[in-house]
């Protein structure tokens, strides 16, 4: 007997098919059987597309099966399947990839303004268009001293750290992703001078050569950190939550532990990689600054990041990381990816990046603090419009890392935790990783993020605005349309209609 | 904002003798000190001894130079020699919380007492405290290949002695002991799952994980091991290895090297 059938249905049109085999070598998850001709297994399929794209003829489709339950808005198939697969197991549901639940998405509730008659706009063509951003703490006064007749400044210069846009890739960890998915990352934030978290699976020796472009994450599991690996990046990341699962650590299962994955998280291969839930030596802010200031120490000052979840008492919380010496909060959406995450975590706890960064951003500036550190939002980043909004909500820079697997090929099938992936992205399997060209999804990184800034910059200059900096936190420049009341307070947003001023 | 924990001392003046660089820590800040002891290290110096310690954090944290020797009297502040890479640093005091956090290699000796959350991470040398040791020691130590970390507490222990310990040697040897004083607290070893735990002592059942097993003897060729390193031990604290061996050891191990391995649903 089988309770749960299968998502999808895979079509061959055996007309079409030349028997070529492409399909079934190319699927990650077994579900074209070849002999002779292609026989699908459907239980097996995770709608991912491969086969679909390699087909040569155009014969393979993949669709939702049809074999529906009785509509209910109630007990939906999500609900029903679960519960037989629990049955079944009596194990934790687990999943890959974001929150996919229908609540409210922020962004698609709010407007950007433009220039008309009144003020200008600017063509981005022919005039200059500022993008390049600053991340870390700014100065609390500006001091100069004169030698020998001229005024240069007193001391240091703080330790900002400069990219030429403000988009950055997001972290995903080496054992999440492949080494040729990691390298592209690694690849592209060279090219477009900007920067890459390292996620919590350390840095492969081989990409120090991109240190210069590079957080290492120290998080809970210590994988991989070292003085030679701390000291290869330009800053270091403290990561105490995550988006898709706030407040449980990580758990590379053994399976994705092969040998060049043992090497640069320094574990024994096949055993579980747990990053426990907490870190261990922190309980409280003043824990937190501990370890900072030990990071801080260990790297000759190098700029910290704080990583945290968005929850309900975000605003807090990044003050006291802020106060703790931190140059960088980076705040995780409830919608952000995931290599694996229980479902129950993914889809219910946390809240939107986008009440995130505008309480954040109200509660620093409030208490006189803004200029402590950088805000980083990210989780569901999905395009040029979001990341604008986000920073007009008060956001520094953001961070993409399901856009960017999306780039390099990435259908969204939400099987990462499988280690099965068809695109060779979120698998350690040789023969899958080995399809994954490096150059050629930095390539498509790179576009991405060019067309992303075209799409910045002209939205820009409709604004009237030439440098992201006048953007930043520029509420005056959205407007909320069907949002309630209460949201829009928070998100110091005025509804639709409401003129200026 | 004023920095209170940023104001210090800003002349450091270090003394010299034969080989030996000496530095008096009284009043000078954890930054100048840690930024004096590097600037040393980097210029080649083999031995630095600090004078009139008194809660300075980081001391030696990040340090990679293999062949240098810290000594430190008076009380050094948190995370002694996190994320250390092969230096040894002696303390003539007791330490505070989290010695040898994420520490790579090299050796750390505790004279007196350690506070909480030692080897946190630690995944490489030595640490050795002559006296007790707080909670949560030896928390996520994990091995790889030949490189295995190893803490030798001399007394006691408390609570979450090696939780989620995924590799190395934890030993604790409850030396000077009241009558009736546990060796060791309770969640022992919860979520481990890899390495080993050594107790000079007794334990009860419900003091441990439920991830612990409590092995029936402790194999040759791993007895030779311990006793090497309890040699050592006994070498850096001038102790009599007969009084250690006149009671038998108990050894802790992971029922499993994936704990929660079937606590998931695909
Ligand atoms: S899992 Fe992907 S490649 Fe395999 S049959 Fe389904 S859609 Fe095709
Ligand atoms: S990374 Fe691979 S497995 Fe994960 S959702 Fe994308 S295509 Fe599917």
């Amino acid at each position: 007997m089988r309770m749960i059938q299968p998502d999808f249905r895979i079509v061959i049109d055996q007309e079409k098919c030349r028997k070529c085999g492409r399909c079934s070598f190319n699927c990650g998850f077994g579900a074209l059987r070849f002999s002779d001709r292609v026989i699908p297994e459907p239980e097996k399929c995770a709608g991912c597309h491969r086969c679909v794209s390699f087909c040569p003829e155009q014969a393979i489709t993949v669709e939702l099966n049809p074999l529906a339950f009785r509509p209910n808005d109630n007990w939906t198939p999500g609900h029903i399947k679960a519960i037989y697969k629990q049955a079944e197991t009596g194990g934790i549901l687990l999943t890959g990839m974001g929150n996919d639940k229908p609540y409210l998405i922020i962004n698609d509730h709010l407007l950007l303004d433009a220039c008309q008659v009144t003020n200008p706009s600017i063509d981005p063509l022919r005039e200059p268009m500022e993008l390049r951003t600053y991340l870390g703490r700014r100065p609390e006064k500006l001091e100069f001293k004169k030698d020998a007749g001229k005024w240069k400044p007193a001391g240091p210069p703080p330790s900002t750290l400069k990219v030429e846009l403000p988009i950055l890739f997001a972290p995903m960890s080496y054992g999440s992703i492949s080494y040729n998915a990691f390298q592209a990352l690694c690849m592209a934030a060279k090219e477009l001078d900007t920067l890459m978290y390292t996620g919590e699976g350390g840095l492969p020796k081989e990409l120090y050569p991109y240190g210069g472009h590079i957080i290492l994450q120290v998080a809970s599991g210590r994988f991989g950190v070292h003085p030679e690996s701390l000291n290869i990046g330009v800053g270091t990341q403290i990561k105490i939550g995550q988006g898709a699962k706030p407040g449980i650590g990580g758990h590379l299962p053994g399976e994705k532990i092969p040998s060049h994955i043992s090497k640069t998280r320094m574990i024994p291969e096949g055993t579980d990689a747990l990053s426990p839930a907490p870190h261990h030596d922190i309980y409280s802010i003043e824990d937190l600054r501990m370890l900072i200031y030990a990071l801080k120490e260990a790297t000759g000052y190098k700029p910290v990041c704080v990583k945290i979840a968005a929850v309900h008492n975000v605003a807090a919380i990044a003050s006291g990381i802020f106060r703790a010496g931190a140059d960088q909060v980076y705040l995780d959406g409830f919608r952000g990816g995931t290599g694996a995450a229980p479902f129950i975590t993914r889809d219910h706890l946390g809240i939107p990046v986008e009440l995130a960064v505008a309480v954040v951003d109200q509660r620093l500036r409030e208490e006189g603090i803004r200029h402590l550190g950088t805000i980083v939002a990210a989780g569901s980043v999905r395009s040029a419009a979001d990341a604008v909004k986000l920073i007009a909500l008060g956001a520094d820079a953001v961070a993409i890392g399901t856009a960017a697997l999306v780039a390099m090929g990435c259908h969204l099938c939400q099987k990462c935790h499988t280690g099965n992936c068809s695109w060779g992205i979120a698998t350690q399997k040789p023969e899958l990783v080995r399809r994954l060209d490096p150059e050629w999804a930095a390539e498509r990184l790179v576009n991405l993020v060019r067309g992303w800034e075209h799409e910045i910059k002209d939205v820009m200059g409709a604004m009237g605005i030439n440098a992201i900096e006048s953007l930043r936190g520029n509420r005056e420049r959205l407007r909320g349309l069907g949002l309630d009341h209460e949201t829009l307070k928070i998100l110091g947003v005025k509804p639709a209609g409401a003129p200026m001023g | 904002m004023e920095n209170i924990m940023e104001v210090g001392r800003e002349v450091l003046i270090p003394r010299r003798e034969e080989e030996k660089v000496i530095i008096d820590a009284r009043d000078v800040h954890y930054r100048d000190l840690n930024g004096q002891i590097r600037e040393l290290a980097q210029e080649g110096a083999s031995r630095i001894e600090l004078g009139n310690v008194n809660g300075q954090r980081y001391l030696g944290a990040g340090l990679t130079e293999k062949d240098l020797q810290i000594s430190i009297h008076g009380t050094p502040g948190n995370d002694l020699a996190a994320f250390m890479d092969g230096p040894r640093i002696e303390v003539f005091g007791n330490a505070q919380d989290a010695v040898s956090n994420t520490m790579n290699s090299g050796k750390v000796i505790i004279h007196g007492h350690a506070g909480d959350v030692l080897g946190y991470g630690m995944r490489g040398g030595r640490l050795y405290v002559r006296g007790n040791v707080g909670y949560r020691v030896g928390i996520h130590m994990k091995a790889y290949q030949k490189q295995a970390p190893v803490i030798i507490a001399g007394g006691t222990a408390g609570d979450f002695f090696g939780e989620y310990m995924a590799g190395g040697i934890l030993v604790l040897l409850g030396l000077e002991r009241k009558p009736e004083e546990k060796i060791v607290g309770d969640w022992v070893g919860t979520g481990i799952h890899g390495g080993a735990i050594y107790l000079r002592g007794e334990v009860e059942r419900h003091q441990l994980g439920k991830e612990v097993g409590i092995a029936e003897k402790i194999p040759d060729q791993e007895m030779k091991e311990l006793t090497a390193l309890l040699q050592d031990y006994c070498r850096e604290f001038e102790l009599d290895p007969e009084e250690i061996s006149d009671k038998p050891f108990l050894k802790l191990y992971p029922f499993s090297a994936r704990p929660y391995g079937k606590l998931y649903a695909y």
